[in-house]
């Protein structure tokens, strides 16, 4: 009868991890041999112009692909910018052919390196809401994405 | 009158210890403080008006420069300070952080201001005109540059460190973009209690 609790407990506690893992990747997209993660804004100020996104894309498939274009509900625009700092100086450029995705690697846009800028903002999304935009690539096609507005990490 | 000897001896003596209570404290002056910076007066987009750094004697202040356009540096680098600010409090009452732009074509006083009104009170806008803003950059070592997108608009390049001057005015340190949040309120707190 002990045994037979113990057991009870250890297969409720896999079960409970194994449903943890999954939500873990819920929020993963895949799109062909792409894994889309982590998309996510942070807050823009109350009538900011422009607004930043950042997402984790990896490339599980043999060729290499492209981030080509993004458009999103809140904005009329969307750019590829890398961002790069030269010493104390902020510079930013289009990339105006795209973020490549190289075959089995992974492509991170995040803070001081690669976003997407939204342009023309419609509207200002608080924390903890989300928006819609639409990512095309150049082989993969194009998929919907959540963008979270999230506090950036410290 | 008679000139004496003794009397050009004095008045040179004078003439000389003047000279010396002059120039002596100004010397002992320039090397022990970075000279940074330069007096200004700016339109101060919040407080309405022109701020001139002359009534800032007493009070700390940062300075900040960029642009409403900025997708990530600007945004951060003003939020990171409002919220450095809230929990500084009282501690932090004298404070200023002028969030100064570098792109008064886009950056009309009203932009600036609605740009700023969910920070920190104690955080103002300052619009240099596009003749003061030269001149502004230089004082301040500001490295500013437009880069021209396809769809004719454009986004800038420029430094982005926030510089902190004590309540006499005199330039401190900087805050850097990557810093951490313990090290901007250490330098902040350290900046404040040197008052």
């Amino acid at each position: 009868m002990r045994l037979l609790k113990q057991i009870a407990f250890a297969t409720a506690l896999s079960l409970a991890a194994i449903f943890t893992i999954d939500q873990g990747h819920a929020e993963d997209l895949k799109l062909g041999d792409l894994v889309l993660h982590h998309a996510w804004s942070p807050e823009a100020p109350a009538t900011a112009p422009v607004a930043a996104g950042f997402i984790e894309i990896t490339n599980n498939g043999k060729t290499d692909d492209t981030l080509v274009s993004v458009t999103t509900e809140i904005s009329g625009k969307a750019q590829l910018h890398e961002m790069k700092m030269d010493g104390d100086v902020m510079k930013m450029g289009e990339m105006k052919d795209g973020i490549a995705i190289p075959a089995g690697k992974t492509a991170i846009l995040k803070p001081m390196g690669m976003h997407i800028m939204f342009t023309n903002l419609k509207s200002h999304p608080k924390l903890g809401e989300h928006f819609k935009g639409t990512l095309t690539f150049k082989k993969a096609g194009a998929v919907d994405v959540d963008f979270v507005i999230e506090a950036k990490p410290m | 009158m008679k000139i004496t000897i003794a009397g050009i001896t004095a008045f040179f003596a004078v003439l000389f210890s003047v000279l010396l209570i002059e120039f002596i404290p100004t010397q002992g002056e320039a090397t022990s403080t970075i000279q940074f910076g330069a007096p200004f007066k700016l339109a101060a987009a919040r407080a309405g008006g022109t701020l001139d750094s002359k009534d800032l004697i007493g009070k700390p202040y940062g300075l900040f420069f960029g642009y409403t356009h900025c997708p990530e540096v600007c945004p951060t680098t003003i939020s990171d300070m409002s919220a450095a600010l809230a929990e500084l409090g009282d501690k932090a009452k004298d404070f200023r952080l002028f969030f100064i732009t570098i792109d008064p074509e886009r950056d009309t006083a009203t932009a600036m201001n609605d740009y700023l009104s969910n920070f920190d009170s104690r955080i103002e806008a300052l619009v240099p005109t596009p003749t003061e803003l030269p001149k502004l950059a230089k004082d301040f070592h500001i490295f500013y540059e437009t880069i021209p997108a396809e769809d004719g608009n454009y986004t800038m390049n420029h430094t982005a460190l926030v510089f902190l001057f004590n309540a006499k005015g005199n330039f401190t340190s900087t805050i850097a973009y990557d810093e951490t949040k313990a090290n901007r309120l250490a330098k902040l707190q350290k900046l404040l209690a040197a008052k």
